[in-house]
């Protein structure tokens, strides 16, 4: 991978070992709050991914903010050491290959100065000038493209990947990346159904939840794709929080304090998209992750506020599936000098 | 997912052709007005056309029969359905080349198992159209197939020659008035495991097969099937909408789905053919007969009462309240 340009507006910067990740003010404003009122509880929150808000990361259906290039460079050491983070079943190549066109042409109309697309019949030539590529391959052919074209750009790409293939009604993971993962792993939930990889979930399936949302879910059409917002907690900025590398994150849950819990703590925001795929009849499900520390929080008003009311009154099943227990209190008291007590506005956005 | 006054995910195209492929079918063809191509699509995969007919707009599903690899062309081929509520007898007779029309993204309710080592295809009649462009996708990224095709006579059998002429040997065909039937034990006893089997035809061919794979020990997760219900025309009736606080009427050929979009109501909806789940509306009250014609109600739902797909059911009786 070649050395961004050093005039691109891209940070350099690390998420692991000396955690050198910080967020500008900018991209804090920017951020998808995932909560649109002052609790938190289970629900089938869809809604369509278009026409997002200008200056927030709902702008372009594919975003790309400050942390592209160094995230790519966290993913690309994650699958040196676990090549078992991106895989694809057989039959789910033409599925790689609907994915590699609708992130390419979607980033060359988002942001025409950072990538382009030129397409003649089979032929094709992708620039990403952030990362410092340019190459020319024919679409459909594998052995034009140094990886699978799952692999090729989803290197390329911020956030998680989930490839699902529909069959008997229901969706099968049968193919990813996942290298900025809350804590599951695709080479254990690979060829799962959507039943079976959501089991862990507590109370959602009582209130029929994923019922409802797969119903959803096999209802997106091409050109209609939907999002949804999820969320937990990470200490320090670090986007591998894997089942496979717990021995390095899983003691760190314990080394919150009062006094670096600003600094240490984040909030960790999944935005999921879902979108059909036209030559598959795939559903590609993209899981991207935002940081904002819990510093970054109090520097809007109402965002501390309400993620103190929501930590306050979190279910503790949730709680404890979230791993929050051992530091749940301790952000609870940092943010409770945020919070004047009286009601905050309507939706997610800062005032 | 719901639809408002514009048709969900709408394409405006123009037809670019019509081709008359015998006394019954005809096939249209569509592009963009720019000339760039259409979305891509898998085999298998249908339209929503919709149709302005004077007052009445319909949106009928019809599969893609040209080739998902084939995207500057899109084409429907579609049967004059004398009895039906008038979409097909609108596309052939006031549908022309030239004329501005809007169709849906493609979607696919009947796609090919991509793990399957082999695809058995059975169809009858206009229920070719489907694996014409499977057929072709197959030929493309490569798989084994083999095609049994049964019709009344080979004068109103769409396609014979132009799929003899791409797969050959692996067409088999089979005409009512020569005595030929498909022998469905036969085929469905000797298969190699790994195969999957794929029908799309009249209802009772359909359902032989369905019950014929079951009596060979078919999975079900190897047995596919499109079963588009039609919309069927009938008497006029009244509905009341609980929500929405109206009540609207529903002509003889109009459903009550596209009557529901006509008072301005959004209702959601995907396939409009019975089969995909999504317009299932409750029942808040009723006093007569709900007239059900989709494939989606279990039997236990259509005699409790307490549910409808507008796409294709309708009521015949006193009242009507619909949670809508």
């Amino acid at each position: 991978m070649a050395t961004p340009a050093a005039s691109l507006p891209f940070r350099d910067e690390t998420f692991r070992d000396d955690f050198t990740f910080r967020n500008s003010p900018e991209t804090v404003l920017r951020a998808p709050f995932p909560f649109d009122k002052d609790s938190y509880m289970y629900a089938v929150n869809m809604e369509l991914h278009k026409d997002g808000r200008p200056g927030t990361a709902f702008e372009e259906p594919i975003d790309v903010d400050e942390h592209y290039v160094s995230e790519m460079r966290d993913r690309a050491l994650v699958l040196d050491e676990d090549p078992l983070r991106c895989q694809s079943l057989p039959h789910m190549t033409l599925a790689g290959w609907d994915t590699l066109e609708l992130l390419m042409t979607c980033k060359a109309e988002s942001y025409p100065e950072w990538f382009s697309l030129e397409r003649n019949g089979d032929q094709w030539r992708w620039i990403n000038r952030p990362l410092g590529i340019d190459d020319t391959f024919t679409f459909g052919d594998e052995t034009t493209l140094p990886y699978g074209p799952l692999e090729y750009i989803t290197r390329q790409a911020q956030g998680d990947f989930c490839v699902l293939d529909e069959r008997q009604g229901n969706f099968w993971m049968d193919a990813g990346i996942v290298t900025t993962q809350a804590d599951w792993s695709l080479d254990f939930d690979i060829g799962m159904n959507f039943f079976e990889w959501h089991a862990p979930v507590p109370l959602a399936h009582e209130k029929g939840i994923f019922k409802r949302a797969l119903k959803y879910l096999l209802s997106i059409q091409q050109g209609n794709p939907a999002r949804r917002l999820n969320w937990t907690m990470t200490v320090n900025p670090r986007l591998d929080t894997s089942p496979e590398n717990y021995h390095q994150w899983g003691p760190e849950n314990t080394h919150i304090t009062p006094e670096n819990v600003g600094d240490k703590l984040y909030l960790r925001i999944e935005l999921q998209s879902f979108w059909r795929l036209p030559r598959s009849n795939a559903l590609l499900f993209p899981i991207r992750c935002y940081l904002l520390s819990m510093h970054d929080l109090t520097t809007v008003p109402k965002w501390a506020t309400r993620m103190h009311r929501v930590l306050k009154d979190l279910p503790d099943e949730i709680a404890s599936y979230k791993g929050l227990d051992n530091y749940r209190q301790i952000a609870i008291d940092y943010l409770a000098p945020y919070d004047d007590g009286k009601p905050t506005s309507k939706g997610p956005f800062p005032d | 997912m719901s639809a408002g006054h514009r048709l969900l995910g709408a394409i405006d195209v123009v037809v670019t052709d019509v081709v008359e492929l015998n006394p019954e079918v005809k096939r249209f063809h569509f592009a963009r007005p720019d000339g760039q191509p259409l979305p891509a699509f898998s085999g298998g995969a249908h339209i929503v056309i919709e149709m302005k007919d004077g007052d009445v707009t319909r949106r009928t599903p019809y599969s893609l029969s040209s080739s998902p690899f084939e995207t500057d062309d899109y084409q429907v081929s579609i049967r004059r359905d004398d009895n039906g509520r008038g979409g097909s007898l609108y596309m052939h007779r006031s549908v022309t080349p030239g004329m501005a029309m809007t169709i849906s993204h493609p979607s696919n309710l009947f796609s090919l198992d991509k793990r399957a080592t082999r695809h058995l295809m059975l169809t009858g009649g206009i229920g070719i159209t489907p694996f014409l462009a499977q057929t072709a996708q197959l030929i493309r990224t490569g798989g084994e197939f083999e095609v049994h095709y049964g019709f009344r006579s080979h004068d109103v059998a769409a396609y014979v020659d132009e799929l003899t002429a791409r797969i050959g040997h692996r067409l088999h065909c089979y005409a009512d008035d020569q005595g030929q039937r498909i022998d469905y034990d036969r085929l469905l006893s000797s298969q190699p495991a790994g195969t999957h089997v794929y029908v799309c035809g009249p209802t009772p061919m359909i359902d032989l097969v369905l019950s014929k794979a079951k009596e060979h020990g078919w999975p079900d997760a190897h047995v596919h099937f499109e079963h588009f219900a039609k919309a069927p025309p009938g008497e006029a009736f009244t509905v009341e909408l609980k929500a929405s606080g109206i009540t609207i009427a529903v002509g003889e050929e109009q459903s009550l789905l596209e009557a529901i979009e006509a008072a301005g109501v959004d209702a959601p909806y995907m396939c409009r053919g019975g089969a995909c789940g999504q317009c299932e509306t409750a029942v808040v009250e009723y006093d007569g007969e709900l007239l059900h014609s989709d494939h989606w109600l279990e039997d236990e739902e259509r005699s409790a009462g307490q549910k409808i797909m507008p796409c294709v059911s309708r009521f015949r009786g006193k009242r009507l309240v619909l949670d809508l």
